[in-house]
């Protein structure tokens, strides 16, 4: 653990990075910029994994175990999606959400 | 000194996090992002997890950053800017991200941790036992099936992203 540093500031400072992603997410129109805003939503949850195991449960090593999943899954998904995003701009030449409707339904 | 580098480490992260979601240009606000996941992989090391921080800068900032500056410089006009969000819709999604920050602070504020102190320092040994053991606990089932799934990962990408021919070479009439 952090000498000097409780939990509840690190817990702090992963909240506000989490509810920065939540707004990016939310006003962006840009397939790559809500990318981004869900890369910093889950790297916030990664913290709290390791941390609550850093500073609660020092004897056992799940929260690590678990955030490395966290991180191959993310690395996965951003592949695909990139492909996406990749796919559509060349069928319809743009990234924009409000110009995309053929994947809707 | 660990408090010093601690709040100067999350003063840069937050700074450059909000500076990756407003800005207006498309390369600027990734590489904002790489400071952020930098940032964090900082405080990897500070609570004493090398072998994370190296997976951290590896897979995050080596990694998903190039795919991300990629798809930007093959699908965006860079000089192109972004277009600002209409000041009500930003008013109101401040908001809310306020009041859920003000849930979970006083969520996290009013419970209370046991915190054990303690100095250990986990080796890269003991995690890739945890990892390839077979016995209760081990995790040997969701790293095969992680495996799986990056293959499979890796044909969707490659399917997906080579898309149909734009043009058939045995159709002459086009």
């Amino acid at each position: 653990m952090i000498p000097g540093v409780t939990i509840y500031e690190i817990l702090t400072v992963t909240s506000i990075l989490f509810f920065i992603g939540v707004y990016g997410f939310i006003t962006r129109k840009n397939l790559i910029s809500i990318l981004i805003s869900v890369e910093l939503i889950l790297n916030a949850s990664v913290i709290n994994f390791v941390v609550i195991n850093k500073y609660l449960y020092p004897d056992m090593l799940q929260g690590v175990i678990f955030s490395i999943f966290i991180i191959a899954v993310a690395a996965a998904e951003t592949a695909l999606a990139v492909s996406i995003i990749i796919n559509l701009y060349r069928q319809i030449s743009s990234v924009e959400v409000k110009d995309i409707e053929t994947m809707k339904y | 000194m660990e408090k010093i580098i601690f709040y100067s480490l999350a003063l840069i992260m937050i700074v450059f996090a909000i500076a990756s979601v407003i800005s207006r240009k498309m390369l600027r606000s990734v590489i904002y992002l790489l400071f952020v996941l930098a940032g964090i992989a900082g405080i990897y090391f500070l609570i004493d997890y090398n072998f994370l921080a190296a997976i951290q800068l590896t897979i995050y900032a080596g990694g998903i950053i190039v795919l991300i500056i990629f798809s930007v410089l093959l699908v965006h006009h860079i000089e192109l800017e972004l277009a600002i969000p209409k000041i009500s819709k930003q008013i109101i999604t401040v908001l809310g991200c306020l009041i859920g920050l003000g849930v979970f602070l006083v969520t996290i504020y009013g419970h209370e941790f046991n915190v054990i102190e303690n100095n250990n320092t986990t080796t890269t040994a003991e995690i890739g036992t945890l990892l390839l053991s077979y016995e209760t606990g081990g995790f040997i089932l969701p790293f095969e099936v992680v495996s799986v799934l990056l293959l499979a990962a890796m044909i969707g990408a490659i399917v997906i992203a080579k898309g149909k021919k734009l043009i058939d070479k045995n159709d002459e009439t086009i």
